[in-house]
């Protein structure tokens, strides 16, 4: 059972160590490789003997992404029986997860959980007392995979995904059992409701995307807005953040005129790009009002949010807007200047704005950099769920999830030509079902007999 | 014991003549077996016991498949209808459905006379009591005057007659259909077999006397001008004669008021019928109280027969009281003085859990015995046909030691919905929908000939003539379609002129046919005068030619997940395969595994609680086990 494709994945655990390594393995693993490796010495990897390191940098598009070692490993002489290439690297997770993504533009799959494993059982790499072993590693990692994409999902993303899935459910249904029973149920200005919905599901799925966009967020980092009222503490964070005086910082609210940003990197390889927002208030000043839309619209951008909170002035209707402009987006709340108040009592804030009770918050002071550390690794922890002490497995899921809504996109943008080209309904259901399955993977649900059971509990058919 | 005797030797058994049974009974006696064929009346043979129609969305697919393989239905509708309509013409090509009313006492008559003239083909009045099995092989079947019958295989086709009980109201008769003698013994025999037995309920709705009815409160719905016949041998030109009408009314809030004050009599809600009803095909009671939104239900008012002032209200079948009946009916615009001639009655009848068999229709356990129609937990004369022809075919090729006949989903409805039926897990009488089908592109009612008959002519029920007149119509469909991709059309005057009048853009450059035909308003028969080379070609070839070309991106879509689907669908699953040993297989995946024995990768998947996970586990067993086997 020879395994056309070729796979890659990231073998060594992200996050902790120094040189990560990325294995592709496959008929195509050296070609690849060729194609994005330079090596310092001119030399195609392809006439390179098996078994040698290279060394070189991996390019994109014409740029040096990182410097590396490259390991081939010929067939069959290898844990796979596959051409196998090693890729060490350093370290860490932006710039191991961007070599990968080129590896996969360049013609590897994303390997499954254990596929590396299974395919030297294929191949007759392992003996049959080990085979069982496998089975049981596959057996794990599926449960695993299926497990920890469940945990990704928070409750919201999946809210929004089964209540997706209900409505394209449905329609599905509707002219599916109009095209059963055509004498009972009519499709007259089907198109055009369907069309409408389309349009809507369509936008969902991009704001889900725009979100769930890991492949963006390790490539170019968190996109995180600092938000607060004047004076409140933002540019101290900043530059706490970023270690050295970026913005200008002054005792008088409303210093910070336009949005400011700054890439710094978190241990353990996340970067941040920090936004630095004018305060929100409301100001009759021109050039802070357009400060202020600029970080409002910063707000939608963003990834994640850090809402300062002056603990040392108390609520004030600026702080309430803030907390209504911010409550669909992840949140972290600094509660700052805690230095300056000795009682503080975190009930109050609950109290004062019950949209945010869920939201992450951290006793802080950016002055004395109190709670610097525990902000560091909430975020880690916000975008790494067990990514420190879970190898790579997170990243594998959620490129999974982006995948599946990116076809979801694709399926219901067909189904948009297909009536935009006058198509007969039924044209419709073939793009509408493969949405609808997309999705399903999303969240661990085959199709099974959804149709036909929605058929018959939605519509009134028959003889 | 009671008394015994030797009666005859054959090689196949048939147990019922309804759609299923005439089916199997015809392949088998024609690809040369001898063949007895048992109904409990043979004046009662192919009877239509429900609705006066032959076909339908869907079902039509499934008659001209058969037709295609050879087998008799389509045929016998195109002889004996009374009304003949493609539905959804407006929709695509895949969900054309042709239906067809039929003449019942007609359609009956005909097919009896097919039976009758078919050699190697004996039909035999008496009710089977029993199967005679030895070592798990069928050895023959004893009637309930005790005459036995040695045979090699035995095809079960006994509809909604097992321990079959009518019912409305409080009345409730242990007779089959239309006060016929029910078969009450086989049951049992089954059972003592280890098969497992469902029961299921059905209805059927009132006929009434046309006389009766007022049909200028109703609106009349008229056949198809050019008829398209079901039979691949037939021709349109052959087809016409004046058409039957049927009528069509309302229920209104009078007639569900009339059936909410009574539904404490219907046997349905106070709990006198046990058997599992099917959803798709509800009593006026039940769209009543599951659409209670809803504030009018249509009724069909349709012929029974030329013959005849019986006609049938489709729409209303009820199992309530005959006395509440008469005023339900009464209550809808037509019918105010209507006159019952048969009270609307619900069946239950024993079929069994099709899980059972495989798909050839065998049983797993008992080898020799075949199955086919309501007794596998289908309902619709059309479905039933369809099993019964594969069930025949598939005695037929056990009995001649040749590999069973499986049409896969890819390949036709049939497929689709022997699948189903032996895979998935059934709680009500399976009705075939094109919702079902996933590859419903590819299976269109206007191409089954073209899927299906050189199987057909493998099989054998495909006559040597009609099979070289199918390959002529094949090569000239692929000829055609191959020339209309090459002809290109310029942005001459005359061109433009056709576009306008057809109410399409002009051109701006050059374009082949095959373009243009692909724009909405465009087709291959409106676009003939851009075409000076095209050949007069027979209709049903211009109509391929038209599908071929106007819908090729989604054809070769469903192309392509055909080939995926192809790839799980070959690897197959050992016979003896034994689930306890793959140790990382869930517990519930193993329970259906072990039960239903899939024969592939394929119909696994399909298996709901069997997970992709555990289709990985079998992957990976299988290799392991062909290895150490190397």
């Amino acid at each position: 059972m020879k395994q056309k494709e070729t796979i890659a994945a990231i073998a060594t655990a992200m996050g902790t160590a120094g040189i990560s390594i990325i294995r592709i393995s496959g008929k195509d693993a050296i070609s690849i490789t060729d194609r994005i490796f330079k090596a310092k010495n001119q030399k195609c990897l392809a006439f390179s003997k098996s078994h040698t390191i290279h060394y070189g940098y991996i390019m994109e598009e014409g740029y040096k992404i990182d410097e590396v070692l490259v390991l081939i490993m010929k067939a069959p002489n290898t844990y796979t029986k596959e051409n196998i290439v090693e890729i060490d690297c350093h370290g860490g997770a932006m710039v191991t997860n961007r070599i990968l993504q080129v590896v996969i533009r360049n013609g590897a799959r994303l390997a499954e959980p254990g596929e590396f494993t299974k395919r030297a059982f294929l191949n007759g790499r392992l003996d049959l007392s080990q085979a069982e072993a496998v089975i049981d590693i596959i057996h794990a990692e599926n449960e695993y995979a299926l497990q920890s994409s469940m945990q990704q999902l928070s409750g919201n993303l999946r809210r929004k995904i089964e209540e997706l899935r209900k409505q394209i459910l449905l329609e599905l249904s509707f002219l599916e059992a109009a095209l059963d029973d055509p004498e009972h149920i009519c499709l007259d200005g089907f198109s055009e409701k369907l069309s409408e919905n389309i349009e809507k599901w369509s936008i969902e799925l991009k704001k889900l995307l725009s979100t769930a966009d890991t492949g963006r967020i390790l490539r170019e980092g968190v996109k995180t807005a600092i938000i607060g009222k004047p004076n409140a503490g933002k540019s101290s964070l900043l530059n706490l953040l970023a270690g050295q005086e970026r913005a200008i910082v002054t005792e008088i609210a409303g210093t910070t005129r336009d949005v400011l940003e700054e890439q710094i990197l978190l241990q353990g390889g996340l970067s941040l790009i920090l936004m630095d927002t004018a305060g929100i208030h409301n100001s009759s000043d021109q050039v802070e009002k357009i400060g202020i839309e600029k970080a409002k619209a910063s707000l939608y951008q963003a990834d994640l949010i850090l809402f300062v909170f002056d603990v040392s002035k108390g609520f004030s209707e600026e702080d309430k807007q803030i907390a209504e402009l911010i409550e669909q987006k992840p949140v972290i709340i600094l509660l700052n200047k805690i230095d300056l108040k000795e009682e503080w009592n975190l009930e109050d804030f609950e109290i004062k704005f019950p949209n945010l009770k869920d939201a992450v918050k951290i006793p802080f002071s950016a002055k004395k950099g109190i709670g610097l550390e525990q902000l560091q690794q909430r975020i880690l922890s916000m975008f790494y769920q067990g990514a420190v002490s879970y190898n790579n497995e997170i990243f594998l899921t959620r490129a999974r999830h982006k995948e599946s809504i990116e076809n979801a996109i694709n399926s219901l943008f067909a189904v948009k030509e297909s009536i935009a080209c006058h198509m007969p309904e039924d044209f419709f259901s073939i793009d509408l079902m493969d949405a609808y399955e997309a999705l399903g993977k999303i969240i661990g649900e085959a199709v099974e007999d959804d149709l036909v059971n929605t058929i018959f509990k939605e519509f009134c058919m028959g003889k | 014991m009671s008394y015994e005797y030797k009666a005859n030797t054959c090689d196949i058994v048939v147990i019922g003549a309804g759609h299923a049974g005439c089916e199997a009974a015809l392949a088998a006696a024609r690809l040369g077996m001898k063949t007895i064929i048992f109904t409990v009346s043979v004046d009662s043979i192919a009877l239509m016991p429900c609705n006066p129609n032959i076909g339908g969305s869907s079902k039509g697919h499934l008659v001209r498949e058969i037709d295609a393989l050879g087998g008799e239905m389509g045929k016998n509708i195109d002889k004996t209808f009374l009304q003949s309509k493609m539905l959804n013409c407006s929709k695509g090509p895949a969900v054309h459905s042709l239906r067809a009313q039929a003449d019942k006492r007609e359609y009956s008559q005909a097919m009896r006379q097919v039976l009758e003239n078919t050699e190697n083909l004996l039909i035999k009045q008496a009710e089977v009591v029993e199967l005679l099995v030895q070592d798990n092989m069928i050895t023959g079947v004893k009637t309930f005057s005790g005459a036995i019958y040695s045979c090699h295989a035995v095809i079960l086709c006994t509809g909604t007659y097992l321990r079959a009980r009518c019912i409305y109201g409080d009345v409730s008769t242990y007779t089959g259909p239309n006060g016929l003698m029910a078969a009450n013994y086989l049951s049992e025999s089954l059972k003592n077999l280890g098969i497992e037995m469902y029961r299921f309920k059905t209805g059927t709705p009132a006929r009434v006397d046309k006389r009766s009815i007022d049909f200028s409160k109703m609106e009349e719905q008229k056949g198809d001008e050019v008829i398209v016949p079901f039979s691949f041998t037939n021709y349109t030109e052959d087809m016409e004669k004046e058409q039957c009408s049927c009528w069509l009314t309302y229920t209104n809030e009078k007639t569900h008021e009339i059936i909410r004050n009574n539904l404490d009599r219907s046997p349905l809600y106070s709990g006198n019928i046990k058997g599992t009803g099917p959803r798709y095909c509800p009593s006026i009671e039940d769209k009543v109280v599951r659409f209670a939104d809803h504030n009018r239900h249509q009724v069909f008012i349709e012929p029974e027969g030329n013959g005849t002032n019986e006609m049938y209200l489709g729409g209303m079948s009820s199992s309530l009281p005959e006395d509440v009946q008469i005023a339900m009916y009464r209550s809808v615009p037509g019918l105010e003085q209507v006159e019952l001639v048969r009270p609307a009655y619900a069946i239950e009848y024993d079929c069994i859990n099709p899980n059972q068999l495989l798909p050839s229709l065998e049983f797993k356990a008992i080898s020799g015995l075949f199955s086919g129609g309501q007794f596998n937990g289908s309902s619709g004369y059309e479905e039933a046909a369809a099993q019964g022809l594969i069930a025949g075919i598939n005695a037929v090729r056990k009995l001649q030691g040749k590999e069973a006949i499986i049409i896969g989903r890819s390949q036709g409805y049939i497929g689709v919905l022997i699948d189903d039926l032996v895979t998935k897990k059934t709680t009500e009488p399976y009705r075939m929908m094109t919702s079902r089908a996933e590859y419903r592109l590819l299976l269109r009612q206007d191409n089954a000939d073209l899927r299906l008959t050189e199987l057909g002519y493998e099989i054998g029920l495909i006559s040597k003539e009609r099979y070289q007149s199918f390959l002529k119509k094949k090569e000239c469909i692929e000829k055609e379609t191959e020339r209309v991709r090459h002809v290109m059309v310029n942005t001459g005057e005359n061109v433009q002129s056709v576009l306008k009048e057809i109410g399409s853009t002009p051109l701006n450059s050059g374009a082949s046919l095959a373009e243009l035909i692909r724009r909405p308003e465009c087709n291959y028969e409106n676009l003939a005068r851009l075409d000076e080379m095209r050949q007069d070609l027979p209709k049903d070839v211009r109509e391929q030619v038209n599908i071929n070309i106007k819908y090729e991106g989604y054809i070769e879509k469903q192309m392509r997940q055909v080939t995926q689907h192809k790839k799980m669908e070959k690897k197959l699953l050992p016979k003896d395969l034994d689930y306890k040993k793959i140790p990382s297989l869930r517990t519930e995946a193993r329970q259906k595994l072990e039960q239903i024995r899939p024969i592939s990768i394929g119909q696994a998947s399909r298996i709901s609680g069997v997970s992709p996970a555990d289709i990985s586990m079998l992957l990976v067993y299988l290799e392991q086990k062909y290895r150490d086997k190397k």
